[in-house]
């Protein structure tokens, strides 16, 4: 196991290489310059910042030292939008809003995906199971930023329940949060419930009937684990976009998180945080990538990981 | 099968395969027929189609027609669901617009059909040490935050059209390619295949005529469900200002807008958003009704 | 014997498909003493595992449903009592072996868990009590090593052994009857001959009555008392298996012993049933064996009646109706 996880570790090294040399080169590569577009800066202006951040070097130098930063100081460069922060402050400021915001959704996701989902297959093909089956699939269907603003004229502006936007207290985090899980949420029941459905009807189950065992320990001991495989590698990818920052939904409900930055940078062309952000949720992905192979591992003991 | 007679046996194979293949169709069909809700899906998928290509052709208005003096009027018997900021019927808009999002959505699948099905089988039937590279690189690609490198791409480059077309496409070639790789794999060895190679049918003409064909099912259902999430996606970038440009419209920028305005103009979110939403339901629904007719064992029951 | 341990009587169990209706079990009757061996040999299709199921009460719902008949279990119906009741029968009182050892082990627990779990139901066992039984059984199945193989996974034994491990749980809690649901047909043949013998020897030293469900009329012959022989979900002859094996009464079970090799006699080759199991959504009216019997009459048109043809011994034939050469000619002309 602890081979296995050096030996995806050291995969993941040409990954982020390769990440961040595509970005790099898209950034850079791109007409204009970060300090060209909507501020009307004087030429010699614009020279003197291009020389300030490095930029006016040849590209392949550029590229170099950028990596030779990255690579062997842990710098992510310096922020052209931000002139006063560099990029790590940036992520380090933005990735916990993020990180908070995403774990919720999560787990608001997980909780009520599953137990639909379980609900669904215990039911399978009456009401409650087509009711569930087509609320899923208009979760997938309803874009967030038309529920978002539903969400909130709804529970904010009509009702006064909760704050509309911006960041704060717990009861900010309500409304993103619920916003940003419907998505997931509907993918989490259309999973466990198809996965449920699956392992009731295999030989194992049968046995464990056979037994005599309660309908909850059948459920709960014996088809729980195998059922939750899908959810589970579903889980890697998902949770490194909720974590790593979700654009929409932070710039809707105005919260200060790294999609949010992003975004901002983005259309600023501040080309140092758009390749650091872009970074960020590579490694999250690859991370949270292996984490869902181990514990996929650890529920199904037939996967050795050499 | 030891013939020198090539063409006969060519018919014979592919006849095989037709056999073979009809009861199959027929009996995906009538499954299908069978499931209310996917029929009556593509039933309202057929007339948001035939509206948006007809809608715009009969309408008194053009969608980018402004009119200082009907700005942000509800719904009237002159624009059933009322205008913009600008007084453009939000109707004729929401038409034009569902033209572009089910456009991004037919193009960017007819270029994810392409790219992964034809990597995924060429992957799959070569096999050894060319399968397991080209799957690397398809794992790696996995690994990519594609949808930041691709706010990256529309941010920096151009706010093209075709640009976004190419690229939502590109994105989401990687599960067809996994998909058709794996049914290729599972027929390869299948005696038709092996008839057509001991014959001497070219290796393309196996991959494309014999093997592709009868992976089809999965094909079609994975596309079906890929529509509606390359729309999503053109939405979303469109409602970060990156995808369709003004004048035009498609029903993600449409949604921004009236997402501004919505506590005082409500129509001009619900409108599109209720068309987009609509739409997306079916196609989901007319997809899993498909993946239920074609793999039965899916969901048995 | 007074009281059969098993009297199943008049089960009827069919499936809702998209085909219709399918009469998986077909109006079945038979009877177990305490401590014998019924062994139910049938083609595949023919329903023998529904019946199984039906009597632990496990046939899938919807889309299957008991439609009638009963089954006495020491004189209960385990047809009209409460789920909770059942559950406290399956497992103890009565147990299952499946078909299948590769896919009847939960892959996901460990085998020391999935033992236990069954005497700590039912005996109301304490956890070490129940890992002491457990070992105690495995032992007695003939696993090498128990005491630390416990705790292994399925998919690390082989399917010998896992059908070993099968046999221990369904016997952990001294059931009066064991259902062993063709518990052979996934092993290799040296593997079957020894689970046979397993179940024989425990059976003798256990007392447990056993149902040995089959298709291969050679395992019947050394371990059963009686056999059922069934042809599309219908019993079509029950009797001591001697019986049946020296007088088969009807054509099927004649056919069915043509057709085992007989290991002193040299044949060019073996006799084969002609023609194919029906398909039971759609089967003809009459004699369900009518299209593939040899001896068909024009009378077979109707269903037979189960008859006695002998003592203990019933058959569903028309052949057997008859008693004189004379009455068969003229059925025959009919
Ligand atoms: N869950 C089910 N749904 C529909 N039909 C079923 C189901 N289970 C069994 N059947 C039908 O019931 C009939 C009898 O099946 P059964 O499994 O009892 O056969 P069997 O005699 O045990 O055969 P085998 O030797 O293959 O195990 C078959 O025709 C089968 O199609
Ligand atoms: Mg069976």
């Amino acid at each position: 196991m602890l081979q296995f996880i050096l030996r995806r570790l050291l995969l993941a090294i040409p990954v982020l290489f390769a990440v961040l040399t595509v970005s790099f080169f898209l950034v850079r590569l791109a007409p204009g310059s970060p300090f060209a577009e909507e501020r009307a800066y004087p030429a010699a202006v614009i020279a003197k910042l291009n020389e300030k951040y490095g930029l006016n070097k040849p590209l392949p130098e550029q590229y170099l030292n950028y990596m030779n930063r990255v690579i062997l100081h842990a710098d992510l460069g310096p922020s052209t939008r931000y002139p006063d922060r560099n990029v790590s402050d940036v992520i380090v400021q933005g990735l916990p809003n993020s990180m908070i915001l995403g774990a919720t959704a999560y787990l608001i996701a997980l909780v009520l995906g599953m137990g639909a989902g379980i609900i669904a297959a215990l039911r399978q093909n009456s009401g409650v199971d087509y009711g569930a089956m087509a609320a899923a699939v208009l979760g997938v269907s309803i874009p967030n930023f038309v529920l978002g603003p539903l969400l909130v004229i709804g529970l904010s502006l009509s009702l006064y329940w909760l704050p509309p936007a911006r960041w704060g207290d717990f009861s900010h985090l309500i409304l993103p949060a619920f916003t940003l899980s419907a998505l997931y949420t509907a993918y989490i029941a259309r999973l466990t419930r198809s996965g449920l459905v699956e392992v009731l009807r295999s030989d194992y189950i049968r046995t464990a009937r056979a037994k005599g065992l309660r309908e909850s320990v059948v459920l709960f001991r014996h088809a729980l684990r195998g059922s939750i495989l899908p959810v589970v590698s579903y889980s890697g990818p998902a949770l490194a976009f909720l974590l790593g920052g979700t654009i929409v939904v932070e710039k809707l409900f105005l919260i200060p998180g790294l999609g949010n930055f992003f975004i901002e940078a983005a259309n600023a062309r501040d080309c140092f945080i758009v390749v650091g952000v872009t970074l960020v949720v590579a490694v999250m992905l690859l991370v949270f990538n292996l984490i869902v192979d181990i514990i996929y591992a650890l529920i199904d003991p037939r996967i050795a990981y050499k | 099968m030891q013939t020198p007679v090539e063409p006969a046996i060519d018919v014979k194979v592919d006849s095989f395969e037709l056999v073979e293949g009809t009861s199959l169709w027929k009996d995906a069909w009538r499954r299908l027929l069978k499931n209310k809700l996917a029929v009556a899906s593509a039933i309202v998928l057929s007339i948001v189609l035939v509206a948006v290509i007809i809608g715009p052709l009969i309408s008194p208005y053009t969608y980018d027609q402004t009119n200082p003096d009907a700005v942000y009027m509800p719904p009237s018997a002159a624009h059933w669901f009322g205008t913009d900021q600008l007084g453009r019927d939000i109707l004729v808009r929401t038409l034009v617009g569902g033209r572009i999002s089910l456009l991004v959505g037919a193009v960017a699948s007819i270029v994810s059909l392409v790219i992964g099905v034809s990597y995924g089988a060429i992957s799959g039937y070569i096999g050894g040490k060319t399968d397991e590279v080209m799957m690397r690189i398809v794992d790696i690609l996995y690994s990519l935050p594609d949808i930041f490198l691709i706010i990256v791409l529309l941010a920096f480059f151009s706010k093209d059209l075709i640009i976004l077309f190419a690229m939502l496409g590109a994105i989401s070639w990687l599960t067809m390619a996994r998909i058709v790789r794996g049914q290729v794999l599972s027929l390869k060895n299948r005696e038709f295949v092996e008839a057509a190679r001991s014959i001497g049918v070219s290796t393309p003409q196996i991959i494309f005529r014999h093997l592709v064909p009868n992976a089809l099912g999965p094909v079609i259902v994975y596309t079906t469900l890929t529509i509606p999430s390359v729309m999503l996606t053109e939405a979303f970038l469109s409602f970060l200002g990156l995808g369709v440009q003004p004048p035009l419209s498609s029903w993600g920028t449409l949604v921004q807008e009236g997402v501004g305005a919505i506590s005082v103009y409500p129509w001009h979110l619900i409108f599109p958003g209720t068309m987009m939403a609509g739409t997306l339901f079916c196609l989901n629904f007319l997809g899993d009704g498909l993946r239920d007719a074609l793999d039965p064992q899916s969901r048995a029951d | 014997m007074t009281n059969p341990l098993l009297s199943v009587r008049n089960l009827q169990t069919s499936f809702y498909t998209r085909d219709g209706e399918v009469k998986a079990v077909d109006n079945i009757s038979f009877d177990l003493e305490p401590g014998e061996t019924l062994g139910i040999v049938g083609e595949s299709g023919s329903g023998k595992s529904v019946t199984s199921l039906s009597i632990m009460g496990l046939i899938p719902t919807p889309p299957g449903k008991i439609k009638g008949g009963q089954v006495l279990f020491g004189g209960q119906d385990l047809l009209q009592i409460t789920d909770e009741q059942m559950r406290k029968i399956r497992g103890k009182r009565v147990a299952m072996i499946f078909q299948d050892p590769m896919t009847s082990l939960n892959p996901f627990l460990r085998i020391s868990r999935q033992i236990t779990e069954i005497s700590e139901l039912h005996l109301n066992l304490t956890s070490k009590q129940s890992r002491t039984r457990a070992i105690e059984m495995l032992e007695l199945v003939g696993i090498p090593d128990a005491p630390n193989r416990i705790d292994s996974y399925p998919h690390q034994f082989s399917g010998g052994m896992r059908q070993r491990v099968m046999i221990a749980m369904a016997l952990s809690c001294d059931p009066q009857l064991l259902i062993a649901d063709e518990p052979t047909t996934a092993l290799d043949v040296t593997i079957q001959a020894q689970i046979l013998e397993l179940i024989k020897d425990l059976k003798a030293r256990l007392g447990t009555s056993v149902i040995l469900i089959t298709h291969d009329l050679g395992v019947v012959a050394g371990m059963t008392d009686r056999l059922g022989v069934m042809y599309a979900g219908r019993m079509i002859e029950y009797g001591p298996t001697d019986t049946v094996f020296a007088h088969p009464a009807h054509p099927y079970t004649q056919g069915l012993l043509r057709s085992v090799p007989d290991p002193y006699e040299e044949v060019e080759e073996l006799y084969q049933i002609p023609g194919l199991p029906p398909d039971l959504s759609a089967l003809p009216p009459g004699c369900p064996f009518g299209p593939r019997c040899p001896e068909v009459v024009a009378k077979c048109q109707t269903q037979p009646e189960f008859v006695s043809v002998g003592t203990d011994h019933k058959s569903a034939c028309w052949l057997n109706a008859v008693s004189t050469v004379q009455e068969r000619k003229e059925i025959e002309r009919d």
